[in-house]
């Protein structure tokens, strides 16, 4: 498979997911705001940086607006152009990269991904999102489900599938890194957390509903929701979609299946640190994650993804990326405009 | 529905001069008229939505915001008589044997600017003659593999050829778009009218890139090679290579090694045998053409020429299609067929001959001047239509630069039923015909019908407000 058609797919299906997760983030900070009252603009910041960082923008966000209100923070998120990593702006970059990789996908998946695109950037999903943002969330979400559905019942599962395995995990698993770090800040930074208030359990309950997790979490727990708990299940969790030891454990099969190594051995460095962290979720205990203080875990892991990532784009990727000034390259792909004869 | 057309003189596909309904057309009228408007327009309307969803999409240069629009298709079919197909086929062939001769012959021993039949100087002084090519044997001596011919009808329906396209030729895929959408939208029409089916041009594209694979290869790894995702062609490159079951591939993603061209895989490199590529000659190779070209792969050109790659359409076929080369076309298939050509050329001046010359300066506003080497539409003055600063530019631009101008009578192009706004008006046409020379001369029975939408426009360019039909060709003569 050529490197550039496995970057596309690789991205394609990390954008999907990314848009996916941020407007489950954002849609359960707008319904948690709902149960609280009286919020004066110091605690609706309080409430709505943490979503920000959570995305991992902050300091776009901050260049852009000055206040981290309710209103700024969803525009950021949501429709914003000059954030890469808007739900608008990673819709279209899927759909970008799923156009440079045309030939590879099948009708259905297109279709599909080129309706979302069609629609977010159409004055429509303006109006749904101001009429009911929760219609507009349920759009994305469900057109990302699709989406991934249409995936595994039409293509193909060869090495591209593959790649599209591997993005969409290690963006799963990255993104419930940082949605389980939202309210560190209520947090001891060491140790196991004592029992937690009412807001607390709302502001938990937000978490696992930001990572679809509500109802396989009660399944297991009962309704009693803790820091504890909720981390055990999103980080450990062996059977859970979401849970960062399962995206894993998908990544770790994804880059094997790829290079056809098997577990316990290694080609490259993105086959070597997954395989590691895979390991070491493998056999750690929740209490350990308190010990070292879960802020410091999760920031932790995330750059051991960004590691993975980093690895895999060596190991594959780099080959069709030579040094070339991509303002040369548009202009002359423009320049050859062969239909207009 | 079409009860209300009427034409605007000129020659009507549809209608005779006293207005009777032709006798290919009469099959298509009366089951139109089973359709009610209000039908008839949702069905447009979800051709449209279609289009849009699949991303049949062209891209509008410099217009970064919504760049990409749907090339405009009408609903109303033009319809092609079996016979007059017949007759349009053996043109074609002629010409494009006659064109590939020519290119073998001018790349080879140039008798023909020996006999003094085409004045050395024209052929020698084109823009895209590539002389670094002359003594070089391309596989299986073919030139233009793949060739769309413009052919347009005058005011009493003669057929003419406008121009030949022998570099890139590009437009085939809405054909094959436009005759699905036609399918989806009026599947009883098919059933009982018989029009020639189209589906098969991939297979034989891809037959066609088979048969000039290097000797002694069994199994061919062919790929197309596109500008890149931001080519207002774009959709068409990854229709066809989808539709051929090949990779797409971009200048970066192959690379040249001891005069072999490999792909870079996630597995590593490997080789290449045909590439069917939709870069101009001037962008293929930077260490031979235009050096800051980031599109093409250094060195292709060496492996091509060391017969370790094939190439369709082959370098330097430029000059054929070349405008002031044009006026020649008919001397050439006299030269190597000893043949008149079966459809004729539109009558052309050359502004480089003296007495031509004199004839286009004097008769401006009544001629169609265009530039040897533009396309779309571009470096064209239409004089009838043109201002005053307009003629007076194009008479400086030929006066300084003769070589580069031809100029020719404005053809009253001919004229179908289209739909505007609700309504049914006459609208000019031409046809684009796609050829594949390979093992054999293959030309799919059909052919890209483009449509100037501004009323009495005769430019049928996309990126001047041109749209498109589907193109029948019957099974018989009615």
């Amino acid at each position: 498979m050529l490197s550039r058609v496995a970057n596309s797919l690789y991205w394609m299906s990390r954008y999907i997911e990314r848009a996916e997760n941020t407007a489950r983030l954002v849609e359960t900070s707008l319904q948690l705001l709902l149960d609280m009252r009286n919020l004066d603009e110091e605690h609706v910041a309080k409430q709505w940086l943490p979503i920000v960082q959570a995305a991992g923008d902050e300091e776009a966000f901050s260049k852009l607006h000055p206040k981290a209100t309710g209103a700024a923070v969803t525009e950021f998120l949501v429709f914003q152009p000059e954030n890469p990593n808007s739900i608008v702006q990673c819709v279209n970059e899927a759909r970008e990269n799923a156009r440079m990789v045309r030939d590879q996908i099948t009708i259905e998946l297109w279709e599909e991904l080129n309706r979302l695109y069609l629609f977010v950037n159409s004055p429509e999903a303006r109006q749904v999102w101001k009429q009911s943002p929760s219609d507009f969330f349920s759009e994305i979400k469900s057109a990302s489900m699709h989406l991934t559905g249409i995936a595994y019942a039409t293509l193909l599962q060869n090495e591209g599938w593959w790649f599209t395995q591997a993005g969409r995990f290690l963006e799963r698993a990255d993104k419930t890194s940082r949605i389980l770090d939202v309210r560190h800040q209520t947090l001891p930074p060491r140790g196991l957390p004592g029992p937690i208030n009412q807001t607390g359990v709302l502001e938990w309950s937000a978490i696992l509903r930001a990572c679809s997790a509500w109802d396989a979490y009660k399944s297991l727990n009962g309704a009693d929701v803790h820091p504890v708990p909720v981390t055990k299940f999103l980080v450990l969790n062996e059977d859970f979609p979401r849970s960062i030891r399962f995206c894993t454990t998908q990544l770790n099969t994804a880059l094997r299946r790829i290079s056809g190594v098997p577990d316990g051995r290694f080609v490259n460095d993105a086959e070597r640190h997954a395989g590691r962290l895979l390991a070491e979720l493998q056999f750690s205990t929740v209490e350990e994650i308190f010990e070292r203080g879960l802020h410091d875990y999760m920031d932790d892991l995330q750059i051991k993804f960004n590691r993975i990532g980093g690895a895999l784009f060596d190991a594959y990727f780099f080959l069709s990326f030579a040094a070339q000034g991509e303002t040369d390259f548009v202009q002359q792909e423009e320049q050859q405009q062969q239909y207009a004869k | 529905m079409l009860r209300h057309y009427k034409p605007n003189g000129g020659f009507d596909e549809m209608l005779d001069k006293s207005g009777a309904t032709r006798a290919h057309y009469q099959k298509f009228r009366g089951l139109l008229e089973e359709i009610s408007p209000d039908d008839f327009s949702q069905r447009r309307r979800s051709v449209d939505l279609s289009f849009l969803r699949q991303g049949i999409t062209f891209n509008v240069y410099g217009d970064k915001k919504g760049a990409e629009k749907i090339f405009p298709f009408d609903l109303i079919p033009r319809i092609i008589p079996a016979g007059e197909w017949a007759f349009l086929e053996r043109g074609l062939t002629q010409r494009i044997t006659a064109l590939n001769l020519f290119l073998h012959d001018i790349y080879h021993d140039q008798k023909i600017l020996k006999d003094g039949v085409i004045p050395p100087y024209y052929v020698l002084s084109g823009k895209h003659f590539r002389r670094e090519f002359v003594n070089f044997k391309v596989p299986q001596d073919i030139y233009i593999h793949v060739c769309g011919t413009d052919l347009i009808r005058g005011g009493d329906g003669e057929w003419m050829v406008l121009e030949d396209n022998g570099r890139c030729p590009s437009g085939v895929s809405y054909l094959l778009e436009n005759r699905r959408a036609m399918k989806r939208s009026f599947p009883r029409m098919f059933e009982s009218i018989g029009i020639q089916p189209v589906e098969h041009y991939p297979q034989e594209l891809l037959k066609m890139l088979r048969h000039i694979a290097p000797g002694g290869v069994a199994d061919p790894a062919i790929v197309l090679l596109t500008p890149g995702a931001h080519n207002s062609a774009y959709f068409e490159h990854t229709y066809l290579a989808r539709q051929m079951g090949i990779d797409i591939v971009e200048g970066r993603d192959l690379m040249v090694k001891d005069d072999c061209v490999f792909m870079r895989t996630t597995k590593g490199p490997r080789q290449v045998h045909v590439i069917y590529r939709r870069i101009d000659d001037d962008f293929l190779d930077p260490t031979v053409f235009r050096r800051d070209s980031v599109l093409g792969v250094p060195g292709i050109i060496r492996a091509f020429r060391q017969g370790n790659v094939s190439l369709a359409n082959s370098i330097g076929t430029g000059i054929a299609d070349d405008k002031v080369m044009y006026y020649f076309v008919p001397r050439i298939i006299k030269y190597y067929l000893g043949q008149d050509p079966i459809i004729p050329n539109v009558p052309t001046y050359l502004a480089s001959e003296e007495s031509d010359r004199k004839y286009i300066l004097e008769n401006l506003e009544q001629l169609v001047v265009k530039a040897a080497n533009e396309s779309g539409g571009y470096g064209m003055l239409m004089g009838p239509k043109a201002t005053r600063e307009e003629v007076a530019k194009f008479r400086g631009l030929i006066a300084a630069d003769p070589r580069n101008y031809i100029a020719q009578p404005m053809i009253m192009l001919s004229q179908h039923p289209t739909e505007v706004a609700g309504e049914f008006e006459g609208r000019h046409i031409d046809l684009r015909p796609y050829i594949i020379y390979g093992d054999k001369i293959t030309i799919v029975p059909s052919g890209l019908t483009r449509v100037a939408l501004r009323k009495g426009s005769l430019v049928v360019n996309s990126s001047q407000g041109g749209g498109s039909k589907d193109t029948w060709v019957l099974y018989g003569d009615e």
